[in-house]
């Protein structure tokens, strides 16, 4: 069990601790503190997976986050992930790591064929070839590039992880603790500021890790550690690793995305996998580095080519070996660096630098240890196919476009430098317009938008020295201003290489008749001669060009490729780069899960649910339960094995012929209160409201301003200044956010105060020729006689020792009444009456009843008060009063209000009396018509008539009552029904209203 | 994910509000005559400033209260907020 490529003693692993783990079914081994990727490559594995479109040979580029090629399918902790960054993703034990998009296997997949075919391939290639034909598209294109395309596996198993969210307020946020961001945290944290930093990686220190610098004569790691611990130890604040800053939204809120358990073994029951932290901060630091761009050559996507800083990062922070026979190839500084680390782990690398021969403090340093240098030098390209074994590799001319010389020389890694990019996702998600910096061929921010600045190498400042002055300035300034306190702070000194002057230079020319592949983007499998056909053919716009070849638009959102991409477009268009511009950044920086998003609101916690007092009494009894917004209202009492059809057609039998009760609570309760109280129902109220005695109740019908029904509902004066108002269930919130509209901003000078109290009472509705009988039972001591208490009659009297109020209305257009008792005598008042209703063969009825009892009486809920119709429209222009202004008023007299041909409410019944009739069906002249068929209306209520034991139907259709009498096709192409039916009066039952009253 | 200062409560979370059109449009008074012009540029007739707009919203996780918010459209930034009695300039 050797690993072949770990060195003996580098790394910041944990070499005590061996994990094992497995990876396309092979069982390998790593350490503690290990990613994925480290500990494959310690194993001497490169090969991991293939490219998205050609299906190419693809290993390890990067070391992080801009890693393009290395996602993995991941099985851990019993899920499976796709799409997992490797050389993000921490060992744990018994990981198991797939391949993806490669069949059979990653060694042999039948799509590699694709590479052979890439005529076949070019950009804008799917628009092009899946055109035409059209049908060919579910049944054959579609499929295909499912299969071809796709990149990880989802889950179908349900996440049993937990994941949180959690809002933070701080002073500054610190996204990044390498040294500018150290630096601005600490000299924030000591003014006294709140402060959180948050790292990405697991260890703390960014590029202090891996440079070979001294900070008052520590190395940049000690001093990294020293800084942490005492941010660690003050209480204002925070410090994270293994957290992503990922989203930069308005008002300076972040979103950062942090791992939290995912690299344990164990932990407890509640620990979230990971958690979603929306943090509010007043000043934020962009401390978010840069990373390294390639230099493009031929082949450059070959298994084995490296980042030249994450061959550093592998051998520093693992421990490991990317290569024992390394290429250099760079046009900077840099990558000395990771060559000098080669050397002093005995490695003999070879540079191959672009620039012309010259001297600087690492060139020089390299070569007194004998490195061998070759200078103009660049590879041409890789051989190897699963694996890098040679290069061809070229000396250039002055003009850098031809080559005095050609050779090849072996090696299992190249390592490439092409300078660096500063991070500026963040800073471009934050609105700040970058600015193109000649210096550094890259953008940095432009002017603030919001309250962010950026530091360090995300600003385009390379060095330690000038990193850590901007980082403490800022922290010290941007902190002073809020916590109005300034703890000087003396820069430390620091000790760093000199860099020279780097090249511009970012792709390598190739000699003539040689035309291998050359990579821009690796994710996205977009090479240099699909950006020259995108510019060929004609587009020119960088978005253009972007949405064409999907350049930068895979989930690595092109960190190592925009650049360059940029420079080929302006090289091609003989523009400068700031002309040709960049493509927008978007959240998320790096993908992030879905459950994070979800966070706890999951299953029960996705809303909340209403309960009324008397659920548990529905619950013991059968109810089957229906969602009114976040209310549980019973659908129906089961009784045995009745169908929901069978139990709402006895229920509602039941209450036409004895009685039934219905838990009425969920419906909007207002309680409005004040001198000018009924003259505020009187102009939000269609009907007239200033004579409505004490002790009355009155239906009511408001609109909105455009003339609309907006809900109905019966209000009932309580006392003088005091009104009892009651809305639909789905209306309340808008119905009390509609008053407090007026009463706030429209007519302040109203005397009146509006308040829900929806949730104060419960109510239940008993209903049916023998609820009165009942409800004397109920009130042994009140005079409930039609004379004493009569239609729209109120009554307070004492229910069993509870104060109740008594309200003579019905919504099922029996004779019933409703009664309401505060919340928490509601399961009492529900028990009483069931009890006492026994003799008169009280059922309690559910919604499915309640809807067939006011269908059939032609009463209008909210399938006929969809937004769409005035109050003539659901023949209730009688409640329009013509001598008072109210609420939408002037917008009735609209001349589309008033032909005679628009669609008003009618009843329906089928010709055989039998079939019932679809909701939402069409009605129409002739079923057999030509489509477009003219459509006359459409069915909005069904039910069965218990009262003439056959179906029957509400419908707003044209011409509406003019149409009774008349024979349509009620058709409905979901259900494949076509029913004839016959227009009759929308009032079913009991049109004179004769119950209610009696 | 706007931060807005209720007048009342201070500064609080977008999610708390509900969002209530033109502050600046004027419901004509209630039992006088209208024109129908005048009453159909109130009900339908909205600009669509890209810029400053001053809009209502309403605290309703909070207060309740509705309040005035100048906005710029475009950036969001939030230039300043009022009760709706009082006048944003
Ligand atoms: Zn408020």
């Amino acid at each position: 069990m050797s690993q072949p490529f770990r060195l003996n003693k580098e790394g910041l692993i944990n070499r005590n601790k061996k994990i094992s783990f497995t990876f396309n079914g092979k069982k390998l081994f790593g350490y503690e503190g290990d990613t994925i990727a480290s500990a494959l490559i310690a194993n001497g594995i490169h090969l991991v997976g293939r490219s998205f479109k050609y299906h190419r040979p693809r290993g390890f580029f990067g070391a992080g986050v801009e890693e393009p090629n290395a996602k993995l399918q991941v099985e851990f902790n019993g899920h499976s992930e796709p799409n997992v960054n490797a050389t993000e993703m921490e060992l744990v034990e018994g990981l198991s790591a797939t391949s993806q998009n490669c069949w059979p296997s990653v060694n042999f997949d039948v799509g590699a064929i694709n590479n052979f075919l890439k005529m076949f391939f070019p950009a804008g290639f799917y628009y092009k070839t899946f055109m035409w034909p059209k049908s060919f598209w579910y049944k054959i294109y579609e499929p295909f590039i499912r299969k071809a395309a796709g990149l990880g596996v989802a889950s179908i198993e349900k996440d049993k992880e937990r994941y949180e969210h959690k809002f933070e307020y701080c002073d500054l946020l610190v996204t990044g603790s390498g040294p500018s961001g150290l630096a601005s945290a600490y000299a924030a944290a000591k003014n006294g500021a709140k402060v959180i930093l948050a790292e990405d990686k697991p260890r703390f220190g960014g590029t202090l890790l891996t440079d070979d610098v001294s900070i008052d004569n520590l190395s940049g790691k000690d001093w990294a550690e020293k800084i942490i611990t005492e941010l660690k130890s003050m209480p204002n604040v925070t410090v994270k690793n293994r957290s992503q800053v990922f989203g930069y939204y308005d008002h300076n809120m972040l979103v950062m995305f942090e791992r939290v358990s995912d690299h344990l073994e164990k932990k407890s029951k509640f620990t979230p996998r990971q958690r979603l932290w929306y943090i509010r901060a007043k000043e934020t630091i962009l401390s978010t580095g840069s990373i390294e761009r390639p230099i493009v050559f031929g082949n450059n996507d070959t298994p084995g080519i490296f980042l030249s800083a994450a061959a550093k990062e592998y051998m520093k922070v693992y421990g490991v070996l990317v290569g024992k026979k390394p290429l250099i190839f760079t046009n900077n500084d840099s990558a000395y660096e990771t060559a000098l680390e080669f050397k002093k782990n005995n490695v003999e690398p070879i540079i191959l630098d672009t620039r012309e021969e010259h001297s600087s403090e690492l060139i020089d340093e390299a070569k007194s240890k004998g490195i061998d240098i070759r200078f103009s030098h660049g590879v041409i390209v890789a051989n190897g196919y699963k694996k890098v074994k040679s290069a061809k590799i070229g000396k250039l001319n002055k003009d850098k476009n031809s080559f005095e010389k050609i050779e090849t020389v072996d090696c299992d890694c190249i390592c490439v430098s092409g300078f660096w990019t500063p991070s500026v996702h963040l800073a471009s998600q934050s609105g700040n317009k970058l600015k193109y910096e000649e210096k550094i061929d890259a953008f940095i921010p432009d002017k603030k938008k919001q309250h962010e600045t950026s530091v360090g190498a995300a600003n385009g400042s390379f060095t330690l020295e000038e990193s850590l002055k901007h980082g403490f300035e800022n922290g010290s300034n941007l902190s002073a201003k809020i916590t109005e306190t300034k703890t000087e702070i003396s820069i430390p000194n620091v000790n760093e290489k000199k860099y020279g002057a780097h090249d511009k230079f970012w792709c390598m020319p190739l000699p003539k008749n040689e035309n291998p592949k050359r990579f821009v983007d690796f994710q996205n499998d977009v090479s240099v001669s699909d950006i020259e056909i995108a510019l060929r053919e004609g587009y020119r716009s960088i978005e253009h060009v972007k949405r064409y070849t999907t350049l930068g638009m895979a989930t690595d959102q092109g960190r190592t490729s925009n650049l360059n991409g940029l420079q080929l477009v302006s090289n091609i268009e003989n523009k400068i780069v700031p002309e040709v511009g960049h493509t927008t950044f978007r959240p998320p920086f790096t993908p992030i899960t879905i459950g994070t998003i979800v966070g706890r609101e999951v299953g029960m916690e996705y809303m909340p649910t209403r309960k009324t007092p008397m659920h548990e009494w529905h619950e013991k009894n059968n109810a089957v339960f229906v969602d009114a917004g976040a209310w549980k209202r019973p659908r129906y009492y089961k009784e045995g094995n009745e169908t929901l059809f069978e139990a709402s057609k006895r229920e509602a039998k039941n209450v036409r012929e004895n009685v039934g009760i219905c838990d009425v609570t969920t419906l909007g309760k207002i309680d409005i209160k004040g001198p000018d109280a009924a003259e505020f129902l009187n102009r939000v109220y269609t009907n007239a409201w200033m004579k409505l005695p004490i002790g009355k109740a009155r239906y009511g019908l408001m609109l909105r301003e455009d003339g609309i029904v907006m809900d109905d509902g019966t209000t009932t004066r309580i006392s003088e200044n005091h009104y009892h108002m009651t809305t639909t269930t789905a209306q309340a919130a808008n119905v009390l956010s509609h008053l407090e509209y007026y009463l706030q901003i429209v007519w302040p000078e109203l005397n009146v105060n509006v308040v829900s109290t929806t949730e104060q009472w419960a109510g239940a509705a008993i209903a049916g020729p023998k609820s009165r009988d009942m409800l004397s039972k109920l009130y042994p001591d009140l005079d409930v006689s039609n004379e004493a208490l009569p239609f729209m009659g109120y009554k307070e009297a004492e229910f069993f020792g509870v104060p109740s109020r008594i309200f003579r209305i019905s919504f099922s257009g029996e004779l019933a009444y409703e009664i309401n008792v505060k919340s928490d005598h509601g399961m009492f008042m529900w028990e009483k009456m069931m009890e006492v209703g026994k003799e008169f063969g009280n059922q309690p009825y559910g919604t499915e009843a309640l809807s067939t009892l006011r269908i059939e009486m032609g009463h209008v809920a909210g399938p006929e008060l969809d937004g769409r119709t005035i109050p003539s429209d659901v023949s209730l222009n009688g409640l329009v009063s013509k001598k008072k202004d109210f609420i939408g008023k002037n917008s009735l007299g609209r001349e589309a209000f008033n032909v005679e041909s628009r669609q008003k409410i009618v009843g329906l019944i089928p010709i055989d009396r039998k079939s019932s009739i679809p909701e939402g069906s069409h009605i129409v002249q002739d079923q057999n018509a030509k489509l477009p068929n003219p459509k006359l209306g459409h069915v909005s209520s069904s039910c069965w008539s218990v009262e003439n034991n056959n179906p029957f139907s509400l419908a707003i259709m044209k011409d509406g009552k003019n149409m009774i009498g008349k024979k349509f096709f009620a058709v409905s192409p979901l259900k494949n029904k076509s029913i004839e039916v016959e227009v009759i009066s929308s009032h079913y039952v009991d049109p004179e209203g004769k119950r209610v009253r009696s | 994910m706007l931060y807005i200062k209720c007048p009342y409560c201070g500064l609080r979370a977008q999610k708390e509000f509900s969002y209530g059109g033109d502050a600046t449009v004027k419901r004509p008074n209630i039992n006088e005559e209208v024109s129908s012009e005048d009453w159909d540029n109130f009900v339908y007739m909205r600009k669509s400033p890209r810029g400053k707009h001053i809009e209502l919203w309403q605290h309703i996780a909070g207060c309740r209260q509705w309040i005035k918010v100048q906005r710029d459209t475009a950036t969001h930034e939030i230039f300043q907020t009022a009760k709706v009695t009082e006048e944003i300039r």
